[in-house]
């Protein structure tokens, strides 16, 4: 009897002292797991972001434009599925008058040299003599929603193309001459109060246009007449309205969004 | 007779315990990102049960106006999500533990047994295994909702490169409905699996810290033949 009461004993020990060790670093772990929040939350920030979480997005970035394919295309749909009440949605670099008749595209094609002035301007009415392309495909927001929208213009590999723009050479792109492309676009409206960056691939995506047409019609003011992006590859941060210079250039130009914290790719 | 029992590997414990701030994060950020767009309700015509989610539930958890953060934590917090999960299924598929795991053919009979007992409506125990059919279930499923979180996930982040499966999972609004309700699966298995923590006891939750339980046989013994006993009981009744 004292036997069996002493081996229970013995059992209830060991039972505690095992318990005790795994314990510990079970309250170790929860330990590890808050500090680890609150240093996350006390980093500096870079662009908006929290530092190791803007370096996240960056890796993100060079893992899923790696991936990135022109032959992937966003799915399209019939005009008839475009929506009538296109949705309005932020007017920054809007806000001043312009004047539609005397707006002409500044292009500058080399940004990397300073002072600039390799610059060429462009009139409506050469941009609209280009072929004309439309897509009608499912306008993704930041914020999460989406509308099907239709769209016309000239896409922006066949302007590039016909204007000999975004290499350095001065040449009309070349797929085969990847070098001589820059790495970027930058756009920006002729208030400079809204800009965007885009990688070149995304630009020159089949999908992507300079856009003067929204349901058949000339585009409306508040959507960004007289030239707007539409790049269906991106989020609709990155569809810049009234664009005022276009320009290319081999680093990140800035970008409104990425500076409040966002993702500075934004691809779909 | 007392004796201790291996119960979880160490493995397990670890992707367990990694898991639960992870998805917690996920789950928050998540909150972060769809505040932006907060169109889902439970509704039958125009008559609306419930708004996910009311203004003093935003308040109260400071979601408003942090879609930018949200995604920044949630595209982060997506590979530890991805690569923790990941981990597990492999190493229940290697080390065999898929075997307590994964239902059996007559799972289905025997869950509802369980589910009887634990809303106290049977008295039979359910059968001493170390999961038992309607454990497996859940684990089970979690294991699928967690791969179909990651799948409509994607199609949401990347519909465009990833069109095919955007496709298949009905488009992107109905791939974002989806990974919706798939978050509040979760919340609901949480619900359900911390009640039955509590009911179960602590022998029972101190094993997914410490691995091990402590087993009287005395008990097993008692349990098996009191369950043998019913059973032909109930067979001579026939």
């Amino acid at each position: 009897m004292s036997e069996e009461n002493s081996s229970g004993k013995d059992f209830r020990k060991n039972v505690r002292r095992k318990s005790l060790k795994s314990f510990a670093w079970f309250f170790l772990f929860i330990i590890f797991c808050v500090a680890g929040w609150k240093w996350l939350m006390h980093q500096p920030e870079e662009a908006g972001a929290l530092k190791p979480l803007r370096t996240a997005m960056d890796a993100n970035e060079k893992i899923f434009s790696g991936v990135f394919s022109d032959s992937h295309l966003e799915p399209t749909y019939p005009k008839t599925s475009a929506v009538t009440r296109v949705r309005v949605n932020g007017n920054y670099g809007m806000k001043s008058d312009l004047d539609t008749a005397a707006w002409k595209l500044l292009v500058v094609r080399n940004a990397d040299i300073t002072p600039i002035a390799d610059t060429v301007e462009i009139s409506l009415e050469e941009i609209k003599k280009l072929p004309k392309t439309e897509v009608v495909f499912n306008f993704k927001c930041i914020e999460g929603w989406s509308q099907v929208t239709w769209w016309g213009g000239v896409k922006f590999s066949d302007f590039a193309e016909h204007f000999h723009l975004g290499t350095k050479s001065g040449n009309a792109p070349d797929k085969n001459n990847k070098d001589d492309l820059f790495k970027y676009a930058g756009l920006r409206t002729p208030d400079g109060e809204y800009y965007v960056g885009i990688d070149m691939p995304s630009i020159m995506h089949p999908q992507t246009i300079l856009c003067y047409e929204m349901n058949g019609r000339p585009l409306p003011m508040n959507q960004g007449a007289p030239l707007r992006l539409i790049i269906p590859v991106k989020y609709g941060v990155k569809h810049l309205k009234r664009i005022g210079t276009l320009f290319f250039s081999d680093s990140p130009p800035p970008d409104y969004w990425y500076e409040q914290g966002y993702d500075y790719y934004a691809g779909l | 007779m007392k004796r201790i029992e291996k119960k979880h590997p160490l493995a397990i414990r670890w992707f367990h315990w990694i898991n639960f701030p992870v998805l917690f994060v996920m789950i928050y950020s998540g909150l972060l990102i769809y505040w932006a767009n907060d169109v889902y309700t439970i509704q039958a015509g125009q008559k609306i049960f419930f708004k996910f989610f009311p203004d003093g539930f935003y308040k109260a958890l400071t979601i408003p106006f942090r879609l930018a953060q949200g995604m920044a934590l949630h595209f982060f917090f997506m590979w530890i999500f991805f690569l923790n999960g990941l981990a597990y299924v492999i190493y229940t598929a290697v080390s065999g533990e898929w075997k307590y795991l994964l239902p059996g053919r007559r799972a289905l009979k025997e869950a509802w047994q369980v589910l009887l007992h634990d809303l106290y409506l049977s008295k039979k125990k359910p059968p001493l295994r170390k999961y038992n059919a309607a454990q497996q279930i859940a684990y089970t499923g979690i294991i699928i909702m967690g791969i179909g979180s990651i799948l409509t996930g994607l199609a949401v982040y990347k519909p465009t490169q990833l069109y095919w499966l955007t496709k298949i999972l009905g488009g992107y609004e109905w791939a974002r409905g989806e990974h919706f309700i798939l978050t509040i699966g979760y919340v609901l298995f949480f619900c359900v699996h911390i009640l039955q923590v509590v009911r179960t006891g602590w022998n029972n939750f101190r094993a997914i810290v410490t691995g091990w339980e402590v087993v009287d046989e005395m008990k097993e013994e008692e349990t098996i033949l009191v369950d043998g006993i019913r059973e032909k009981v109930s067979k001579q009744a026939e």
